[in-house]
């Protein structure tokens, strides 16, 4: 029965989705982090999808090709007291957009949602299949 | 005779499996929404339905440009199984060339899981038909 790849294409777009929904995680967790003491704030990161062919004709699963960290520089504070000052009294925060971030989660969760229902339809037209002539 | 009673089934198994083929291309479509330069593919079903149970475009033209030689190659799939897939069109451009409409697909999905199901009502219904016949109630 062919249409079992559903499950493949769609359980491959749900883990690259959970992936990208974890990434989203990290880096607003990590939106308010100052400069470590190698001088190096948090930078955002970014999963890159990429299309996997899979077995016949259209059918196309993903998976994560590669995790980006952002080169924006990072948001400076002047704050002369913290103590990750630096000689200029400023603070380098992480560059994480928690806007950016926020609609990027929204937009994960709904592809997730997505796939999640194709697969539940997938599953009970083989259910009603396999009832055939009964 | 026992031909005659298994055409029909034929051409509802061929749907059915046509459906399927056509369930499994918009899922991937489904699953690369969010997949930069991803072209969403799609395939006529009536031609393909046509072409594999080898029936007459209602409009008369062949389906496929007629061959003058008989080593010229033929266009489309040979198989009568596999569908000639297409592309389907962009109706909302975006930055990273991602032509997946989720909308449209949604729509195709549910259209499509509903007519695989009501394939499936008219093979259990032939199905029936036969039981009936043969046990002569």
């Amino acid at each position: 029965m062919s249409m079992f790849a559903i499950f493949g294409v769609s359980g491959s777009a749900i883990s690259s989705q959970s992936q990208r929904l974890n990434v989203v995680a990290s880096n607003l967790a990590n939106a308010d982090a100052v400069a470590g003491p190698d001088g190096q704030a948090y930078k955002a990161r970014q999963v890159l999808f990429q299309t996997v062919p899979m077995g016949g004709p259209g059918n196309a699963g993903v998976k994560v090709q590669d995790i980006q960290e952002s080169d924006a520089p990072g948001r400076r504070v002047h704050n002369p007291s913290h103590p990750s000052a630096d000689a200029e009294g400023y603070v380098t925060h992480s560059n994480v957009n928690p806007v950016e971030e926020m609609v990027n989660m929204m937009s994960a969760s709904r592809s997730y949602q997505n796939n999640v229902e194709v697969m539940n339809t997938a599953k009970s037209l083989l259910l009603k299949t396999l009832q055939m002539g009964q | 005779m026992l031909e005659q009673m298994t055409a029909g089934l034929n051409f509802q198994s061929n749907a059915l499996l046509l459906r399927s083929q056509r369930q499994q291309v918009i899922a991937s479509n489904i699953a690369n929404a969010d997949t930069p330069g991803f072209v969403a593919r799609d395939f006529d079903f009536a031609a393909a339905l046509r072409n594999a149970s080898g029936l007459q475009d209602p409009s008369g033209l062949p389906s496929a440009p007629d061959r003058t030689h008989a080593q010229h190659l033929r266009l489309g799939s040979t198989d009568p199984r596999s569908p000639d897939m297409a592309y389907t069109v962009q109706t909302q451009p975006s930055q990273d060339g991602n032509s997946v409409d989720l909308d449209r697909e949604r729509a195709n999905f549910v259209d499509n899981s509903i007519r695989y199901e009501s394939t499936l009502r008219f093979i259990n219904g032939h199905v029936k038909t036969m039981l009936s016949a043969i046990t002569g109630q």
